[in-house]
């Protein structure tokens, strides 16, 4: 038999938004839960930090934190299958706020599947985890004010940045940076960035055109050259995790989860909050996160005075997407033969013969591995245009064992 | 408009009138497939994809049979894609009354020289080692095959399309009157006959059968052969609003396919997880370590399933100028490519191969589709 807990408010996600969503109702409703698939809370972001700016730490006490755990299905009205180690819990809930953050979005160029091109995440991930990067050189590429911060951890690991090449504009990337100067809170922390950056080269209007064994090819203004680097860490921005929220019957507009000025989605007592909505990374999160604490404890003249800053964090966001577009020419990057879903090892050219995702999946298999779409599904939606079709359970892959007990 | 003419409009691109359109160009008629999702995107895409010998009734095996022989002639020309794999059905029976029926089954089998052994305790444990143990034997049927459906269907079509048919996407078939159809894109054809291979969605005494299945990552060599257990006829043929059976499947990919489960009366297609779990712990009761395996992903999908069992193929009782080629339930891999011979004999005056008069629709005189 599997276990079940059963809270008024449940929260998926422990990042900066379902941390702030959890604090916010915390003692006001009888149980709060928060699910989180990492080990620690924090979410991406802070991974375990003991820093959480902007969290009310004295109220993590009161929530009950279920790490390690990672929601699979919703098998029923008010209920949620995880799973955690090799146990399986069913989560009832009256209210569900949806704070399940982003992951990074990959572009497949040629030499991308090569072992030392790696997510700019997925770098800092296995730094963090221990691997040794001091003396290494690396080069960051892709686009978003996450480069900078990547680069700055590596640089603080001892990590030589031979170049960080931002695919946007030096127009946008100036423009976006005005904006960004307008919040002292913001402006502090691109200082205090560029800071331990110093000296490294930050190329806007550049982006890779191919990877080999021990190098990049650049390109900028139309001439490219090979850029010799132990790693490549790229990243072109982030990808909303929606896929608990589009099983849930949420609708999503435009690949993000819509919801009113509650935070509420269009099913009624699931809310959702920081990055699913839009990417804007922790400040907008909190925001967020807070407004669906208040108002899934029905608390909405609270909500109504953080609405401003939801204002100012939504520009932010539009801002944020505005400079860091992703330019038509990354779409031209892959060859016939570049891979584009490296769970099925599907090459371009024979996804580029399909009309839609459905026709894609089932006859190259493109996005039925175990990223269940993760990678591939972003990719392909840029590069053809084709959105991702529906969501089926599990969204996450999980033994049999744990999908097959007695409900 | 002014319509086209062709002399075979297929309605439906699923493995059935995939093989009908490639049946059809091979006589040389012009064909016009239409196909309103993708190619092999309905029931075949959502099977299973064995090419199976079956012995439920004589009508049964003498097109299951035929059709094996038929996709044998095929094999070498198949790409990899289609994963054409031999790699047998092993009925797996777990108490001596299903001994009894494993007994029945070969003699039925080697009395019309089809391979069939008998495998004991021991054997069976060899043979499938992640089987549990106890179990009491089974029947190996080593002719038995299992391909990927979706890629079949589209290499079907792409050989009739090599010899001149059209394939319309994305269209449905508005009207047929008086063998002008229709489509939804305005267009119009006027055919001398119409091909409905719309599965589960033909209507009338077709009633949609949904089934359940879920897909492991990849464990090369966690099971070998098809596997069944002796009671799925039970649940196949029976008429319970809902039941399980347990039937796995290699993929090449190493990958597990966990089957199965028919549901009546239900028309989402909704993956619920009482009957996915239902399905999964009779899986379990066969091969307990297959709980360790990761699914990546269930879905669901809909047979097109007839009263007697057995599908509709010929000329319509309502309107002679349609022919059904439909109602295949579990079968439609298998089956794709005899019915589209019965088929194309029926309009080339020939005499078919095996008799079709168990498939014609006029065994069902009121409530066919057309």
């Amino acid at each position: 038999m599997k276990d079940s807990l059963a809270c008024e408010i449940v929260v998926v996600g422990a990042g900066p938004a379902g941390l702030a969503a959890a604090c916010t109702a915390a003692g006001r409703t009888r149980s709060v839960a928060i699910v989180d698939g990492n080990t620690a809370p924090g979410g991406q972001i802070w991974r375990g930090e003991v820093r959480m700016p902007g969290i009310d730490r004295a109220r993590i006490s009161q929530v009950r934190l279920l790490s390690d755990t990672l929601v699979v299905d919703c098998p029923g009205d008010h209920s949620l299958l995880a799973v955690q180690g090799d146990r399986a819990v069913e989560i009832r809930y009256e209210k569900l706020i949806l704070a399940t953050g982003a992951r990074e979005r990959f572009l497949p160029f040629p030499g991308w599947t090569l072992p030392t091109v790696v997510g700019t995440g997925g770098l800092q991930a296995i730094v963090k985890g221990g691997m040794r990067i001091a003396g290494k050189r690396v080069v960051i590429a892709g686009s978003g004010p996450l480069l900078l911060a990547v680069a700055a951890y590596l640089c603080r690991q001892g990590a030589r940045i031979a170049m960080i090449a931002e695919q946007a504009p030096r127009s946008a990337v100036f423009r976006f940076a005005r904006t960004v100067a307008r919040s002292p809170r913001k402006l502090l922390q691109s200082i205090s960035l560029m800071q331990s950056l110093t000296g490294t080269p930050y190329r806007t209007g550049c982006w890779p055109i191919e990877a080999v064994e021990g190098a990049v090819t650049l390109s900028r203004g139309g001439k490219t050259w090979s850029e010799p680097c132990d790693y490549l860490a790229c990243g072109f921005g982030l990808v909303p995790n929606t896929e608990l929220a589009a099983l849930l019957g949420c609708v999503l507009q435009d690949g993000f989860v819509a919801v009113d000025t509650c935070q509420q989605t269009t099913q009624p007592g699931v809310f959702c909050a920081g990055e699913p909505t839009g990417i804007g990374g922790v400040e907008p999160a909190i925001v967020e996160g807070r407004i669906a604490g208040y108002c899934a404890t029905g608390r909405m003249d609270e909500a109504a005075r953080l609405f401003p800053e939801r204002d100012r964090g939504n520009r932010f966001r539009r801002a944020l997407e505005e400079a860091f577009r992703l330019r038509p020419e990354l779409a031209g990057l892959t060859g016939p033969d570049t891979i584009v879903c490296r769970c099925e090892d599907v090459t371009f050219a024979r996804i580029a013969k399909h009309g839609n995702w459905r026709a894609i999946k089932l006859q190259t298999r493109c996005g039925m591995g175990p990223c269940q779409g993760r990678v591939c599904g972003p990719a392909v939606e840029f590069l053809l245009g084709i959105p991702p079709d529906s969501v089926r359970p599990p969204i996450f892959p999980v033994p049999v064992g744990l999908l097959s007990e007695d409900l | 408009m002014s319509a086209r003419t062709a002399d075979v409009v297929v309605i439906g691109g699923g493995i059935v009138g995939a093989a009908c359109a490639e049946a059809f160009s091979a006589e040389g008629s012009s064909v016009e497939l239409i196909e309103e999702r993708g190619i092999g995107g309905g029931a075949s895409g959502a099977g299973m994809g064995h090419v199976t010998v079956m012995d439920d009734s004589e009508a049964q095996f003498a097109l299951t049979r035929l059709s094996v022989a038929l996709w044998e002639e095929l094999a070498a020309s198949l790409p990899a894609e289609v994963e054409y794999s031999r790699c047998g059905a092993l009925w797996v029976a777990a108490d001596d009354e299903e001994m009894a029926e494993v007994a029945r089954k070969q003699r039925f089998y080697l009395s019309r020289g089809v391979r069939a052994e008998a495998l004991d305790a021991r054997q069976v444990a060899e043979a499938e080692p992640n089987l549990r143990p106890g179990l009491a034997g089974g029947l190996l049927v080593p002719g038995d095959r299992v391909l990927y459906a979706p890629c079949a269907a589209a290499w079907l079509v792409n050989r009739a399309m090599g010899r001149g048919a059209r394939v319309h996407l994305g269209v449905r078939a508005t009207a047929n009157d008086a063998g002008v159809v229709t489509l939804s894109d305005g267009g119009r054809i006027e055919a001398r006959h119409v091909v409905d291979a719309t599965g589960a969605a033909s209507g009338g005494l077709v009633r949609p059968r949904k089934g359940y299945l879920a897909i492991t990552d990849r464990y090369p060599g966690f099971v070998r052969h098809q596997l069944i257990e002796l009671g799925y006829s039970k649940s196949a043929h029976g008429h319970d609003d809902e039941s399980v059976a347990f039937n796995v499947q290699p993929r090449v990919t190493g990958q597990v396919l966990i089957g199965s489960s028919r549901q009546y009366g239900v028309d989402d297609s909704l993956v619920g997880a009482h009957l996915l779990s239902r399905m999964l712990r009779r899986a379990r009761l066969y091969m307990p370590r297959i709980a360790t395996l990761h699914v990546l992903r269930a879905w669901t999908g809909f047979r097109a399933a007839t009263p007697d069992g057995l599908p509709l193929i010929g000329p319509s009782p309502r309107n002679a100028q349609v022919l059904l080629a439909t109602g295949h339930e579990g079968l439609g891999i298998t089956a794709s490519l005899g019915t589209a011979r019965l088929l194309a004999d029926w309009v080339a005056g020939r005499t078919p191969p095996i008799p079709m008069e168990p498939y014609l629709p006029n065994r069902f005189p009121a409530e066919v589709p057309s």
